[in-house]
């Protein structure tokens, strides 16, 4: 053997903790994908069920037809979400972090690696809950742009909240509490089954001081080119989330909190 | 002066404990903490065999943590062959291996999965050939294939040392590797880690064993409360008790620090 020196080589170590993360969700698709996508189809079935002829929204738009993209959009956050968290937690927990800690992995690097795999994550989703759907019901696209960005910003803001709670979280518990009192109620109030515009007046002012509201939003314009607000001050107010988390989920990761202690 | 394989300067440690709620944090409440490392300062040249004994809450792991930028040092300065752990921490985490003392694995993937990862994150790419000579010296190859989860306890202790050296670190860092280890295991380890030594690779171990301390260490120090206690040569240090082995010196040595503090 002749080891001795370290080896000089430039190439970064991000591309396999990326490769890693995905391969991580990849290899328990069943889970990751498939039951997400049979969950997203269950709703839309009941729902579309009790409410194709009792609900009006958008002029001429069937309830169905608005209703997949929300449930599109919802699954897109909700597994954005959870690849980084369990991950990171599952790494915590059993101990195994360490392996990515002793590497030269800067903080921005991991940052990237982790929201760039729930982004990817979050998009798979997304799109087998569509090719699904268009086997039922038809689904123009007005303005795809619109939609690959929305798709995009909406998993990378959830992907970066998933890494915080993954960091926050110590045990399985907290983590799920962060879900179920956090994330769940802000994906179901944020227009996912319904326009805000048949909530009553106080309920509409609040439905607009939620993020997620305009993930949505922005996300069913590129579908039909109407939405609650312009698709203009949805991209303005996400993007401007994704900033700010962007910069508490990187000062997190450089103070060391709760990775290196 | 020149650089060293590891390097301590004035390390302090002290472990603060967490806020308990947040509202402690806006109103800055002071908080208690736990001392773990005073003032070390230490220096291992190149191609040394260094132990690093103490025991258990000495502050050992809090060093060695430290070295390998798993936990940031309260005060003082630490460096890898040269390279500064925070400021230059991708040099100094490139020049490091080291074998965490807890029986860590990831149990998604196999051995040589795990091995290949592991290289990827040191921006290793067609590594497999080192990665056979490693498994291959380690007795890993039969189960190269084989999942992490299925492996016994010393076979997944062996990954790890693979794990520390799948990018041919100079300076590799043992903590407390041969825990709960087999005699068989033990010996390949170490016949294996003394060659490495031979080559030139510095070596840094903590152990409980201190016949093996006693047999592979060129020098040793011997940390107590956070604080360097003795420093010296293994032959000095066996001197001192007359070669009553390593082990009476320790305890001697642990017994005269522990008066000098009561009577301090």
């Amino acid at each position: 053997m002749t080891p001795l020196q370290a080896n000089p080589q430039v190439r970064s170590g991000f591309y396999t903790l990326l490769y890693k993360e995905l391969l991580r969700f990849w290899r328990v698709g069943f889970q990751t994908i498939a039951a997400p996508v049979i969950t997203a189809l269950l709703y839309l079935i009941v729902f579309a069920q009790v409410l194709q002829d009792r609900l009006q929204v958008y002029g001429e738009i069937p309830y169905t037809t608005f209703l997949i993209p929300g449930l599109m959009m919802m699954s897109m956050l909700q597994n954005a979400f959870a690849n980084p968290s369990s991950s990171l937690i599952q790494s915590r927990v059993t101990g195994n972090l360490v392996f990515v800690l002793l590497t030269p992995i800067s903080n921005r690097e991991f940052f990237s690696a982790y929201v760039l795999a729930a982004v990817v994550r979050g998009l798979s989703v997304g799109a087998v809950v569509w090719l699904v759907a268009l086997l039922f019901f038809p689904l123009p696209v007005v303005a795809p742009v619109w939609v690959i960005v929305f798709a995009m910003l909406a998993s990378a803001i959830m992907g970066i909240l998933g890494l915080i709670a993954g960091l926050w979280s110590e045990k399985f518990d907290q983590l799920a509490a962060f879900q179920n009192f956090l994330i769940m109620p802000a994906t179901f109030l944020s227009g996912v089954f319904y326009s805000i515009h048949i909530l009553p007046p106080f309920w509409q002012g609040v439905s607009h001081w939620n993020p997620i509201f305009y993930t949505i939003d922005g996300f069913r314009f590129g579908f039909f080119g109407v939405s609650d607000s312009s698709p203009w001050l949805s991209l303005a107010v996400v993007s401007f989330v994704f900033v700010v988390l962007t910069v508490v989920a990187m000062r997190l990761l450089d103070s060391g909190y709760k990775m290196r202690l | 002066m020149s650089s060293a394989a590891i390097e301590f300067q004035h390390i302090h440690k002290t472990y603060v404990t967490p806020y308990k709620h947040w509202w402690d944090r806006l109103l800055k409440k002071p908080r208690s903490g736990l001392v773990a490392l005073q003032d070390i300062d230490l220096r291992i040249e190149y191609g040394e065999f260094f132990g690093l004994l103490g025991p258990n809450g000495a502050g050992k792991t809090s060093l060695i943590s430290i070295l390998a930028g798993l936990s940031y040092a309260t005060s003082g300065q630490a460096w890898v062959c040269g390279h500064n752990v925070v400021t230059d921490f991708r040099q100094s985490r490139r020049s490091l291996g080291v074998v965490p003392q807890e029986l860590v694995y990831d149990p998604f993937f196999t051995v040589r999965e795990t091995l290949r990862i592991q290289s990827g994150y040191f921006g290793l790419r067609h590594n497999d050939d080192w990665i056979d000579e490693v498994l291959h010296n380690l007795g890993l190859s039969t189960k190269a294939n084989a999942n992490m989860r299925s492996l016994s306890g010393g076979m997944k202790r062996r990954v790890l040392v693979a794990q520390a050296l799948v990018h041919r670190p100079p300076v590799i860092v043992l903590d407390e590797p041969t825990a709960g280890v087999d005699v068989d295991l033990r010996r390949s380890l170490w016949e294996f880690i003394a060659r490495l030594n031979k080559e030139g690779h510095t070596i840094l171990l903590t152990t409980h064993y201190l016949e093996e301390a006693e047999a592979l260490c060129g020098r040793i120090a011997m940390v107590r409360e956070g604080r360097v206690v003795a420093l010296d040569t293994t032959e000095a240090l066996l001197a001192r008790v007359g070669g009553a082995g390593l082990e009476e010196a320790f305890v001697q040595i642990m017994r005269d620090d522990r008066n000098a503090r009561a009577a301090a």
